[in-house]
């Protein structure tokens, strides 16, 4: 690596495109956003910036408190479910013969080589009440009627008719979709660290007495944990402002803050309270990146002392 | 099998139960997009029951002039936006790599943000700052698809970034200067020695860019001016209005073609690690 001074026309050569395209198209709107939460409504299109906080003020209304609270949780619930789903796909990646390796690995990113409006759409189809899961459901309960039939017991068991399950438009739809659409995100940092684990340690742990459940715990969670946080990081924050899949797979008691924050955008006009919205999303983001740089420094102080 | 040796134990993968759970796990992945383009041939209108076979509803989306832009319009942004952000990545990538200059971290991390922060929140503020600037409408078709290249280059450049500067981690800067000693000029080693080093980076990160763009909705369904067709949109519109045979033959489509494209995208790779084997 050498100073920039020794060659300054190359130097800027490569970092000015990418630093203008940032500072042009990322960094100023986000800069004008943060300004409009400081806004009021002049008009249909105006806004004065009147550094007023009444917008901050408006989202922390209780609705909004609890549309908060219901969109932390949901992307909660879909992260642990996609960690506890991805973890044994990653350990069976990175413990595969070395030439099935590409192949698992590639099945588990083809996917999402698909749009994700695609993906969402097709968990219609899959979950709606007269979708795969309740048919696959009601062959089942056929299959168990004809089975109990001649005991006399169909009817106390399976019921008098098959009731489909309302698996569409509610908040485990919701979930479902969101661990549909980002296990992968999930399983590739998790295979990473797993496929750099040092596989001697294991070896140590099961010689030495430590069962394979234990050896798990105690030996491979501690290790894969840098995967283990980048892949709830990956998952969790896109989770959290999903707007797409709450909008086609959640019902009307299943809005999630990226639901309010379009709409204050699109049908509600309202920019400086939808630009309040993305701001504090923006800020609890930074806190759970903050959360995992300060986990990520006590641990290497740890790691050195 | 006779002589299949018994099961070591760390040979997760030949376990029964791993193996069950990675198939259930391909099917949940898999099944919901298989079920799509089988029923994209479906003859029924409501589409929930398999009626037979029929192609019908490609003919329609075929003759669906409006898909038929959007479509265009997603390839020509895709397109477009891949070679943007590949060179202003790459670029990125060899400052980040090779200097050392007042403010590094926080450009490091300025580059790092676009991947980390909620694809909503940058989504609303390009629409108002398109909304502010407004550069396009006025002039006519490619320059309506302006805002949103600007906003997939914006959001695909730092994992192209990403990518390449992984790839030069492992170059021997010892070839440069050999490059030099032996009379190359500057440009001369950065054509020859350096751009070809890496090709491998290039190609992966403008792969990466190129399914990002494609599999865009958020960016676009927020940059997007209210006459511009895009793919992604015009889908969205039409499964709002309800899950037809159409919408599948259209989302089949796009499917066939990302999946063309990447193994196109693989195919020019791999004479490349042909080489690298050689060398």
């Amino acid at each position: 690596m050498e100073s920039w001074r020794a060659q300054p026309a190359v130097f800027w050569a490569f970092v000015l495109p990418g630093a203008l395209w940032l500072l042009c198209f990322f960094i100023a709107p986000l800069a004008l956003i943060w300004l409009l939460a400081f806004g009021e409504r002049a008009g249909p299109v105006e806004i004065d910036i009147t550094w007023t906080l009444a917008n901050y003020a408006g989202v922390f209304d209780p609705v909004y408190i609890g549309l908060f609270g219901r969109s932390l949780w949901v992307a909660t619930v879909a992260t642990v479910l996609a960690l506890v789903i991805g973890l044994p796909v990653a350990l069976a990646i990175s413990f595969a013969p070395a030439r099935l390796k590409p192949l698992i690995l590639l099945l588990i990113i083809l996917p999402f080589w698909t749009n994700i409006l695609i993906r969402t759409y097709a968990m219609i189809a899959v979950l709606r009440t007269k979708g795969f899961v309740n048919f696959g459901l009601e062959y089942i309960w056929q299959l168990g009627t004809v089975v109990l039939a001649p005991f006399g017991l169909d009817q106390a068991v399976m019921g008098e008719r098959f009731v489909p399950l309302e698996l569409l438009y509610n908040n485990t739809a919701v979930i479902f979709g969101i661990v549909y659409v980002y296990l992968p995100f999930m399983v590739l940092p998790l295979y990473a660290t797993l496929d750099r684990l040092d596989r001697s340690l294991l070896e140590a742990s099961l010689d030495l007495g430590a069962g394979q459940i234990r050896t798990f715990f105690s030996i491979i969670v501690p290790l894969a944990r840098p995967g283990i946080v980048s892949g709830i990081i990956l998952v969790f924050i896109p989770a959290l402002g999903t707007f797409l899949i709450s909008d086609l797979l959640g019902g009307t008691d299943s809005l999630l803050i990226g639901n309010v924050i379009e709409r204050q955008f699109k049908a509600a006009n309202n920019w400086p309270l939808g630009a309040a919205m993305s701001f504090v999303l923006l800020y609890v983001t930074f806190a759970v990146l903050a959360l995992r740089a300060w986990v990520a420094g006590r641990e290497g102080g740890l790691g050195k002392a | 099998m006779a002589r299949r040796e018994p099961i070591g134990p760390l040979d997760y993968t030949r376990r029964l139960w791993l193996r069950l759970w990675l198939l259930a796990v391909a099917v949940f992945l898999y099944a919901p997009i298989v079920i799509l383009v089988v029923f994209s041939f479906n003859d029924s209108k409501r589409n929930i029951v398999w009626q037979g076979f029929t192609t019908d509803y490609y003919v329609k989306a075929a003759a669906n002039a409006s898909l038929i832009e959007a479509f265009t319009n997603s390839l020509v942004i895709a397109l477009v936006s891949t070679v943007i952000s590949t060179i202003v990545g790459a670029l990125m990538a060899l400052a980040l790599w090779r200097f050392r200059f007042p403010g590094k971290p926080g450009l490091d991390g300025a580059v790092a943000l676009p991947i980390v922060i909620p694809e909503i929140c940058m989504g609303v503020a390009l629409l108002v700052f398109f909304n502010r600037v407004g550069v396009s409408a006025a002039f006519g078709w490619p320059f309506s698809l302006l805002p949103i290249i600007i906003g997939h280059v914006a959001f695909s450049f730092p994992f192209v970034c990403v990518v390449v500067r992984a790839r030069m981690a492992g170059f021997d800067r010892s070839l440069e200067e050999a490059s030099k000693d032996l009379g190359a000029s500057e440009w001369q080693t950065f054509w020859n020695v350096t751009v070809p080093f890496m090709k491998p980076g290039l190609i992966a990160g403008g792969l990466l860019a190129m399914t990002l763009s494609l599999d865009d909705f958020v960016i676009t369904f927020f940059t997007a001016g209210p006459g511009t067709l895009t793919f992604p949109v015009q889908v969205y519109s039409m499964v709002r209005f309800g899950a037809t045979p159409e919408v599948n033959a259209a989302s089949t489509i796009l499917i066939v073609v990302t999946v063309i494209l990447t193994v196109i995208a693989l195919r020019l790779q791999r004479p490349d690690k042909e080489a690298a084997k050689l060398a």
